[in-house]
């Protein structure tokens, strides 16, 4: 993945600035932090889509049915497994961020290994999601 | 750069531990559905954990901790990357167009719950 990022200088500050982040050779923390930000970008438009189940869930036992069955088809299945993966990778970072607000792993090695352990619990449990899904 | 206007509590100690104590409340929500989800779910029991009280109270604080949780993260990347120095003059217009929808929306969300499970 690749953040490209274009870089203007304004009027109220005319310094050259050179932060082109492509051109930077990221650490795996920073794609953890990236797709913390991300992910939770995702989680906000996604809670749409959930409240939406919610409300139709709940209105009538007909409408909990159709909800029910329109989760069937493979498409809606295909975004419940995005948003349920989406939100495990969110809470995982989120719950590595508490760990190192606790203190643990703060070291640059405690980072990467905690970013590489988010990655590695997310990806294993985005398969568990699409098993049970499909 | 104005910025701290528009965040969710004014100082950034306190935006800190609202994002921390909300995400608690969101991780807990989340595994509890998550959990009844699993186990097999009709309509009848569904209506019947959401007809009580308790689930209720736990629903609206999940409400209100998305609310400020999303208010807060979402302010912290729009300060970062929606600026005059990432997009040129209009940055700053963009950042609170940008802002106000999405706290309106947010604001939406809330009562878009309380009207789901008080009706």
């Amino acid at each position: 993945m690749t953040l490209r990022v274009n870089v203007r200088s304004t009027s109220k500050d005319p310094r050259p600035v050179n932060l082109d982040i492509g051109t930077i050779d990221l650490p795996v923390t920073a794609y953890a932090s990236i797709t913390h930000r991300v992910t939770g970008v995702l989680m906000f438009f996604a809670s749409f889509l959930m409240l939406w189940a919610l409300d139709m869930s709940l209105t009538s036992e007909a409408s909990f049915n159709a909800v029910a069955a329109m989760l069937a088809s493979p498409f809606a299945g295909f975004i419940l497994w995005a948003i349920a993966s989406v939100l495990t990778y969110h809470a995982l970072a989120g719950i590595k961020h508490l760990i190192m607000d606790a203190g643990v792993g703060e070291t640059m090695r405690g980072g990467v290994i905690g970013a590489r352990i988010v990655f590695a619990l997310a990806l294993a449990a985005a398969v568990v999601w699409g098993v049970l899904i499909w | 750069m104005v910025t701290s206007v528009t965040s969710f509590s004014r100082t950034g100690l306190s935006d800190w531990l609202i994002q921390r104590v909300t995400s608690l409340v969101l991780l807990a929500y989340f595994l509890f559905i998550g959990y009844q989800l699993l186990g097999s779910v009709d309509y009848t029991s569904w209506r019947a954990l959401f007809d009580q009280t308790w689930m209720k109270v736990f629903t609206l604080m999940a409400a209100l901790s998305l609310a400020a949780h999303a208010w807060i993260g979402l302010w912290s990347v729009f300060t970062d990357y929606l600026t005059e120095r990432m997009l040129g003059p209009k940055g700053n217009t963009i950042r609170l167009m940008c802002q106000l929808g999405a706290s309106l929306s947010l604001v939406g969300y809330v009562i878009w719950i309380i009207v789901i499970v008080w009706s």
